[in-house]
C-alpha cells in the first residue's frame, strides 16, 4: 500500500458514512410523494396529495410569508447596520476597535437556547413578544454578527491603494466610499446577503421563544407539526426548503462564486 | 489611525462637521442599538434572574436568594439532568469523532474537483433545517420503519431507536458531522503523505502507521472538533426535543419547558447560566489539551 492512499475497505467505510451523513436529508425526498395517511419508510403507494394538502394548509403558507417577509426585513436592516460598522471597525482602526468587533460579535458565542430565553425575559416586560418587530430584533441579533464577520473579512482584504488615489484626487471621504470602497466590496455583500437571509429563514430556537399564536414562522410551524403528529406533510414543505435554499446558493454562486463566498 | 489617514491627513479627513469620533460614533449605533437591546440588557437581566425568587404561578420576587442554585444541586432530579446531559453529550461527541474521522481523512487525502465534490456534499446538510434533518431521523428510526424493520427481519428483538436516549445520541452524531468533519480538516494541516510515506518505508504496518503517526499529528483537529460538538450537543434544543419525544430530559429542553410550560423564569435562567459554566469548563480542559500536546 503507499502512504496516502485510501485501502478498498476504508473507501466502503467512507461511502456508508457519507450515506449515514446524508440519509435523513435525502429520505424526506421519496417521503415527500408518499400515498399513505402517515409517516411511512418506504410508503407503500405514491402520490402528489401532501403537494396538494400543502396548498391547502393556510397556516404553513402564512408562516412561509412571515419567514420571507422577515428573512428580508431582517437581511436588508443588517446590511444597512453591518457596512458602516465594518467600514468603521476596518478603516477608521483605533484601539477600540478589536474590543468592538469582538462584543459585535460575542452573541454568535452564546447558545441559541440560552439567548432565546434571554431576549425572551427582557421583551415579555417591553410587551415585544408575539410581535413582527420583536422578531426582527431577535434574528438582527444573531444575522448581525455574521454580516459584519463576513464584511470585515473581505474590507480587510482590499487594498487601500484605490481609496488612496481617489482621495488624493480630491474625492470627499463619503463619494470616495461610494464610488470606489462599496463596487470593491460588493462578493462579501452578496455572501453577506445569502448568509443573513439563510439564517433568519432558517433561525427555530430563538424565535420559537418570541413568536405567540397569531405569528409563526416557517421554520417553528414545521417544529410544532413535527412534535404534534407524524404524516408525510413536513416532507413536501421540506422538499421546497431544499429547492429554495439551492436556488440562493446558485444566486450566489452565479454572481461571486461558492469557493469565494464560503471558502476563505 | 489607519496609514492612508497617516499619510495623507488633509485629504482623509472627514470633512463633515461631526468629526471623526462622532462620525464613527454615528455609523456604529444601529449595530450597538441592536447588541445592547437584544445581547448585553438581556444577558446581564439573566444573570440577574437567577438570583430572584420564583414564586407558585409564575410570579417572581426581586430579592437577591441562591434558591434556584442551591435547588439544583439538593434536588436528585436536577442532578441527574445535569450529569446526564454530559454523559449523553460526551457520548455524541466520541461518536461523531468516530464517523466523522474516517471522512475527513479520506478529504483530506483527495483533491480536485472530486474534493470539492466531497465537500461540497459535507456543508450542504449544514444548510438545511435541523427540524427537517430531524423529521428524516424520525421516519428512518420510528418502530415501523426501516432500520427497526430489518433488525426484526433477521430475528432479533427490534430494540426501540425513537422517544429515548438512543435517537437522540444517533439524530445528533449525523447533525453534528459537518462541524466536526470541518473542524478536523482545519487541523489536520500538519498531515503531510511524505511523513506517512517515511513510516512505511521504515517497515511501520498501516495500523501501527496510525496510531503512532497519523493519530497524533491530527490531535488539535481531533481536540477542536471535540470541544464544538460538545458545546453544540450540550446546547442542542430541536433533536433532543423531537427525537426524545418529551421522554429525555436534557438540560436544554428543561430550559425551554421550565421557562415556556413551567414559567419558573428563575429555574430556567439558573439552568442557562449552568450550560455558559459548562461551555467554560469545556474551553478550559480544550486549552489544557492544546498546552500538553504543543
Amino acid at each position: 500500500m503507499e502512504a496516502g492512499q485510501t485501502s478498498v475497505p476504508m473507501k466502503i467505510v467512507v461511502f456508508i458514512l457519507f450515506l449515514f451523513l446524508l440519509a435523513p436529508v435525502l429520505l424526506v425526498i421519496p417521503i415527500s410523494f408518499s400515498g399513505e395517511q402517515i409517516l411511512t419508510f418506504p410508503p407503500a403507494s405514491w402520490s402528489f396529495r401532501w403537494y396538494v394538502a400543502l396548498t391547502q394548509n393556510s397556516a404553513m403558507i402564512s408562516a412561509f410569508w412571515t419567514s420571507l417577509l422577515l428573512g428580508t426585513i431582517v437581511t436588508v436592516l443588517s446590511l444597512l447596520a453591518a457596512i458602516p460598522a465594518a467600514y468603521v471597525i476596518v478603516r477608521m482602526r483605533t484601539k477600540g476597535s478589536e474590543f468592538l468587533y469582538n462584543l459585535f460579535t460575542a452573541p454568535l458565542l452564546l447558545p441559541t437556547i440560552v439567548l432565546g430565553l434571554a431576549i425572551l425575559i427582557v421583551f415579555a416586560s417591553a410587551g415585544f413578544l408575539g410581535s413582527f418587530w420583536g422578531l426582527v430584533i431577535g434574528h438582527l441579533v444573531i444575522t448581525l454578527p455574521y454580516a459584519l464577520r463576513v464584511l470585515a473579512t473581505t474590507l480587510g482584504n482590499i487594498s487601500l491603494a484605490c481609496e488612496e488615489a481617489a482621495s488624493t484626487l480630491g474625492g470627499r471621504p463619503f463619494t470616495v466610499f461610494r464610488r470606489v470602497t462599496l463596487p470593491m466590496m460588493a462578493p462579501g455583500i452578496v455572501a453577506a446577503t445569502a448568509l443573513c437571509f439563510l439564517v433568519s429563514f432558517d433561525e427555530v430556537v430563538i424565535t420559537l421563544f418570541l413568536t405567540g399564536p397569531r405569528l409563526t414562522t416557517l421554520p417553528v410551524e414545521l417544529f410544532h407539526h413535527v412534535e404534534s403528529r407524524a404524516d408525510p406533510l413536513v416532507a413536501s414543505v421540506s422538499v421546497l426548503l431544499i429547492l429554495l435554499t439551492l436556488a440562493v446558493v446558485m444566486v450566489v454562486d452565479r454572481s461571486v462564486g461558492l469557493s469565494k463566498t464560503f471558502v476563505k | 489611525m489607519s496609514t492612508a489617514a497617516a499619510a495623507h491627513p488633509p485629504y482623509s479627513m472627514p470633512r463633515v462637521t461631526l468629526g471623526r469620533a462622532g462620525t464613527a460614533t454615528l455609523l456604529l449605533l444601529p449595530i450597538a442599538l441592536v447588541n445592547a437591546m437584544g445581547f448585553i440588557v438581556p444577558v446581564l437581566n439573566l444573570l440577574r434572574m437567577s438570583f430572584y425568587e420564583a414564586l407558585a404561578g409564575g410570579g417572581i420576587r426581586e430579592t437577591f436568594t441562591l434558591a434556584s442554585w442551591s435547588g439544583l444541586f439538593r434536588d436528585a432530579f436536577y442532578v441527574d439532568l445535569i450529569v446526564n446531559s454530559i454523559v449523553v453529550s460526551l457520548s455524541i461527541t466520541f461518536a461523531t469523532l468516530l464517523v466523522s474521522y474516517p471522512i475527513a481523512l479520506y478529504l483530506h487525502r483527495s483533491s480536485g474537483r472530486w474534493r470539492t465534490f466531497l465537500t461540497v456534499l459535507v456543508i450542504s446538510p449544514l444548510l438545511t433545517s435541523a427540524v427537517v434533518r430531524t423529521y428524516g431521523w424520525i421516519a428512518l428510526l420510528a418502530d415501523q420503519g426501516p432500520i427497526v424493520g430489518s433488525i426484526a427481519a433477521l430475528g432479533f428483538t427490534p430494540p426501540r431507536l425513537m422517544f429515548n436516549t438512543t435517537g437522540v445520541v444517533i439524530g445528533l452524531t449525523e447533525i453534528l458531522m459537518p462541524y466536526m468533519i470541518l473542524s478536523l480538516l482545519a487541523g489536520f494541516g500538519r498531515l503531510d503523505p511524505r511523513v506517512e510515506e517515511a513510516a512505511m518505508t521504515l517497515g511501520a504496518r498501516p495500523s501501527q502507521t496510525f496510531w503512532r503517526v497519523i493519530l497524533p499529528l491530527t490531535v488539535p483537529g481531533i481536540a477542536l472538533g471535540c470541544l464544538l460538538c460538545f458545546v453544540l450537543a450540550v446546547s442542542s434544543f430541536i433533536t433532543p426535543k423531537l427525537l426524545g419525544g418529551g421522554r429525555v430530559f436534557l438540560l436544554a429542553t428543561e430550559i425551554y419547558d421550565q421557562a415556556i410550560v413551567t414559567l419558573n423564569w428563575p429555574l430556567a435562567a439558573t439552568l442557562s447560566m449552568l450550560v455558559l459554566i459548562i461551555f467554560g469548563a469545556a474551553l478550559a480542559v480544550y486549552a489544557r489539551v492544546l498546552r500538553v500536546i504543543e
